[in-house]
Formats: structure tokens, C-alpha cells, sequence
């Protein structure tokens, strides 16, 4: 009777015990120090997901800022589809987690000593580093556009710079009859189809609120993300509000003045604008240029399997700031990165051989309501490079392949699709569930 | 090491200790890791636990493995109305398609 009274006892506890603590392990003694820079969809993704799949490791995040606001969804607050705050989280659910959450700025790392120093705490060691330093705007690279003048003309794409609600107060302010004039750089750029949907969501508004207001997009490429998809959209919902200029059409923007508020074009073209978004080109944010991470491109080259930067070893760098294509700079992929990329570093700490990979994209874009439109991508490494997986993903089918009735269910569902992709990656990045 | 998988309830040694798994669970903690990489894309739309909402699916234990694995080869084919799993379904094995549905299918 004692017997079995022990055993089941013993059974009872150790089936209590999660499944990677029951596992073998190489090293009982020292737990494995990941360190993760940066709190994004990168970053946040990488603390959950080592959190959950490697208890033996130490996890901490390093992240300046107490809050954050995503990018996604920034688009509905100018929309009036959501406040500025359904968009805003907390780290606390990754904290509750044991992610050991520092909120201080990262501002040296020394890869040879394995540390990373900070502003105001001491410096924190690490076996394997996870760099996620999300954009930094190129200030100058569009003549006159410098942080001052991004008060004027704001750029509304990087929300630890400046809040999507500074674009949104001046389009609330325009007159019915402005003109809101968009300026929208070459690739590579964060979120490929993120300017599209702005000029979606601003047309929804003006829509209901400014119906005689005009919207003048100067692009400095000839094609985008999802393209017929928008074009088709805005044809069908918003006629005769949407110019679009691509470089070819003079759509490039050079210099910008913020007191005449005119923006300028590279053949010449002067346009006086009501209102002005002025998304300027783009670099791996700054901690990862001065680590030595990034290339002449102002992007950090990495290793396709593992993440691991192809320039310093020992630190992998996901989401935005990488060199990743075909893969967009957006939000998901930078989450499969980070699941990837925290798999690698254990692995290769412990000496086993990282697991190939496949990263996933799907970015929903919402262009009215109940009128959702996405593109697909799946990828994986093939020796030093990314590819992607033929014949798969692409875009929603375009209205001419569907009936009318096919093509309403097709986007009304992608519409609300969207809303369960922000939700579950939400709350998964910042362990709300 | 798809053999042992799919195996449908896994006993594994801990520390002299013998640990019945819950059916369904893989035999080692690396493939967990390794489901947890595949299935990386999933969860971006139907969550951690793939209980969906707003309209996205539960995939979370409303069908067999051979179900699951048969739904995703038939999206691959444009089969059953889709919307995006069809441009999903296309990017990904067999094999993983089996690993996936060791997370997501009812436990065997």
C-alpha cells in the first residue's frame, strides 16, 4: 500500500513537471542567459515563445519604453475604426510569464565580452544575444525632412518616435475640401502595404466626415504591395478622392518645405498641401549600426537559417532591421523570425543542430469596412539565401475572378480575419493568452 | 523520427521516473520546439490554444490527425471555399501537415 501510495505520488509530481524540464539536458548546472533587445513583434514574440518552449532558459527583454503601440492597426485610429489605446499594451502578461522584462535603453553591446550595456542599470551578461531594434528614420535623406519638420509633416510610422494621433489631430482639423498629400518611400520600407491602407483608411474617413477632400499619393517606386487589390477598392469605394503618382509619373519626393507646407518633386512638380504624411526611407535601428551589425545598406545581413548576423557572431538580429527578402518587413514575419531565431540560439548553444526553417507572413490590410484584403508568403532558407515557397501564398483573388456576391463574403470574412490575426498575435507577443 | 511522432501516446524517461504523457504529446522536448516552429504560422490568426475568433476557426481538437492533415491537402487544392488557408496550404509538406496536426487534432 505504501508502495503504491509513493509511486503515485511520484507519477503525480512528475507529470506536474513541463514537458522541456523532463527532457534531457545538456548543461543541468548553468541555465543558457538569452537576452532579447528590443520589445516589438520581434522581440515580444521571442520572450514568449522561449518562455514557453525552453523553461531551462533564462529570458530577459530589454526594452526602453513601459508601453507600446503597434504599428498595425495605427491605420484604423486615423480610420476611426479603433482608439489609440486598443492598440497600446503593456509588458506586464510577459512579466507574469518570467520573462525577467528590463525597461531601460540598450545603448552598447560588446560582442566579445557578451554583455549589453545599458543607460542607467548595470550591464546585463548574455550566452546568446536577440537583437529585434525595429526602424530608425533616415532624417535628411528627403531635403528639409528633419525631426522639426516631422512636427509639421508628420510621418506616423515609427509610434516609439511619434504617435499616430499627431497625423490624426491634423486630419481631423483639415478643411472639407484639403488635400492630404502623402509621400511614400522606395523599398525596402517597413510594411510594404501600410502606406496603401493609410490612403485606404484616410479616404474612409474623409469619406463620411470631408467628402470633397482630395488624397495626392507621390510614391518613389512604380508599384506596390497588393496592388490591384487597392486600386480595384478604391475605384469601387472612394471614386475620384484617390490620385496615386508613381516614380515614373514624377511620384518621387526629394525635398519637403514645412512652412509653405509643399512638398517636391524630383522633375520639378511644387504641391501645396492641407495636410502632409511624409514616410521618409528607412535603417536598422541604431543599436544594431553601432554593434556593428548593419551593412552599407544600413540593414544587418543575416544568416538565413538562424538569424544569426552574418557580421558578428553570437547575436541574431530579426524582424525589420534585417536583410530578409523576399520577406516584407512586417510585423507576423518578424514573430516567425523570432520563434526561429530563439530555437537556433538554444540550439546552437547546446551544440545541436538548429532545425531548418519556415517563416510565415500573412498581412491583412483593411481598405472600408467589412472590406479586408491580405497577401501570403511562405518561405525558407536555401544556402545563404530566403526563398519563397513556389506556388504558395499571393494575394486575395481580384474582383474579376469571383462573382459579386463570392468577391462581398471573400472580403467582408478577410475584413474580419484581420481582426482575429491583430488579436491572437497581440496577445500572444505580450502573453495576454 | 515522423514514426515516433505519430506514435499516438509516448512514455518518457525522467529521471528514473517513468512519465505517462498526455496522449498526442511527441517523445521529445525537441519536437515540441520543432512543432512549436511549424505551427509558428497558425497561431498568428488562431492563437496560441487555436481557438480562433472573428470569424477564424477552432482548429483546436475538432478533428482527427488524418482530418486535419486531409483539410490542409485539400486546401492546397482550392477544395472547401477558402479564403487564405488555400495560398497557406500550398507553402507547406506533408510531413508538416502531420506535425501540425499532432498540436491541433484530438489526442490519440
Amino acid at each position: 500500500m505504501a508502495y503504491t501510495l509513493t509511486r503515485r505520488g511520484l507519477l503525480a509530481s512528475a507529470a506536474a513537471v513541463p514537458l522541456a524540464l523532463a527532457a534531457p539536458r545538456v548543461s543541468a548546472q548553468a541555465r543558457m542567459r538569452l537576452v532579447i533587445i528590443g520589445g516589438g513583434f520581434g522581440g515580444a514574440s521571442a520572450a514568449r515563445f522561449a518562455r514557453d518552449a525552453f523553461p531551462d532558459v533564462e529570458v530577459t527583454l530589454i526594452e526602453r519604453a513601459r508601453t507600446f503601440t503597434t504599428c498595425p492597426y495605427g491605420n484604423l485610429v486615423l480610420g476611426g475604426m479603433r482608439k489609440i489605446e486598443d492598440i497600446t499594451f503593456t509588458y506586464d502578461g510577459l512579466a507574469r510569464r518570467g520573462v525577467r522584462v528590463v525597461h531601460d535603453e540598450a545603448v552598447a553591446v560588446d560582442a566579445s565580452a557578451k554583455t549589453v550595456r545599458l543607460r542607467n542599470g548595470g550591464p546585463v551578461s548574455y550566452d546568446r544575444l536577440i537583437m529585434s531594434p525595429g526602424i530608425d528614420l533616415r532624417w535628411g535623406a528627403i531635403d528639409g525632412y528633419t525631426e522639426d519638420a516631422a512636427e509639421r509633416m508628420p510621418h506616423g510610422w515609427a509610434p516609439y518616435v511619434q504617435p499616430i494621433t499627431v497625423l490624426e489631430r491634423q486630419l481631423r482639423a483639415m478643411p472639407d475640401g484639403g488635400v492630404f498629400v502623402m509621400a511614400i518611400p522606395d523599398n525596402p520600407f517597413r510594411c510594404p502595404p501600410g502606406p496603401y491602407e493609410r490612403i485606404s483608411m484616410v479616404a474612409h474617413y474623409f469619406k463620411q466626415a470631408k467628402p470633397r477632400a482630395k488624397i495626392l499619393a507621390l510614391d518613389a517606386k512604380n508599384g506596390f504591395s497588393k496592388q490591384p487589390l487597392f486600386q480595384e477598392a478604391w475605384e469601387e469605394l472612394y471614386p475620384g478622392m484617390i490620385e496615386w503618382r508613381g516614380a515614373s509619373n514624377d511620384g518621387r519626393v526629394v525635398r519637403v518645405n514645412p512652412t509653405a507646407m509643399t512638398v517636391h518633386t524630383e522633375f520639378g512638380d511644387t504641391v501645396k498641401a492641407d495636410v502632409a504624411n511624409v514616410i521618409p526611407p528607412q535603417m536598422a535601428g541604431r543599436i544594431a549600426r553601432d554593434a556593428g551589425l548593419a551593412n552599407q545598406t544600413g540593414w544587418c545581413p543575416v544568416k538565413p537559417q538562424t538569424f544569426e548576423s552574418a557580421l558578428v557572431p553570437g547575436i541574431h538580429v530579426i524582424g525589420d532591421a534585417s536583410i530578409a527578402a523576399p520577406m516584407p518587413k512586417s510585423g507576423f514575419v518578424a514573430s516567425t523570425h523570432a520563434k526561429q531565431a530563439v530555437a537556433a540560439a538554444v540550439a546552437l548553444h547546446r551544440g545541436e543542430t538548429p532545425a531548418n526553417p519556415v517563416y510565415f507572413n500573412t498581412c491583412y490590410s483593411h481598405v472600408g469596412t467589412d472590406y479586408g484584403i491580405s497577401i501570403v508568403g511562405v518561405y525558407r532558407a536555401e544556402g545563404d539565401r530566403f526563398i519563397e515557397v513556389p506556388n504558395s501564398g499571393g494575394i486575395s483573388p481580384r474582383n474579376a475572378t469571383m462573382s459579386r456576391e463570392r468577391k462581398e463574403e471573400q472580403r467582408r470574412l478577410e475584413a474580419h480575419y484581420a481582426d482575429g490575426w491583430y488579436e491572437a498575435l497581440t496577445r500572444q507577443m505580450f502573453g495576454l493568452g | 523520427m515522423l514514426s515516433t511522432l505519430l506514435r499516438g501516446c509516448c512514455i518518457a524517461a525522467a529521471g528514473g521516473v517513468m512519465v505517462l504523457l498526455s496522449a498526442g504529446a511527441p517523445a521529445h522536448a525537441n519536437d515540441e520546439v520543432r512543432i512549436g516552429l511549424i505551427t509558428g504560422g497558425c497561431v498568428g490568426c488562431h492563437g496560441g490554444e487555436g481557438g480562433g475568433g472573428h470569424g477564424i476557426p477552432n482548429i483546436a481538437k475538432t478533428m482527427t490527425r488524418a482530418e486535419f492533415v486531409a483539410t490542409m491537402k485539400a486546401f492546397r487544392e482550392n477544395k472547401n471555399n477558402p479564403t487564405v488557408m488555400n495560398r497557406i496550404a500550398r507553402g507547406y509538406t506533408d510531413e508538416e501537415f502531420a506535425l501540425m496536426a499532432i498540436r491541433w487534432a484530438k489526442p490519440e
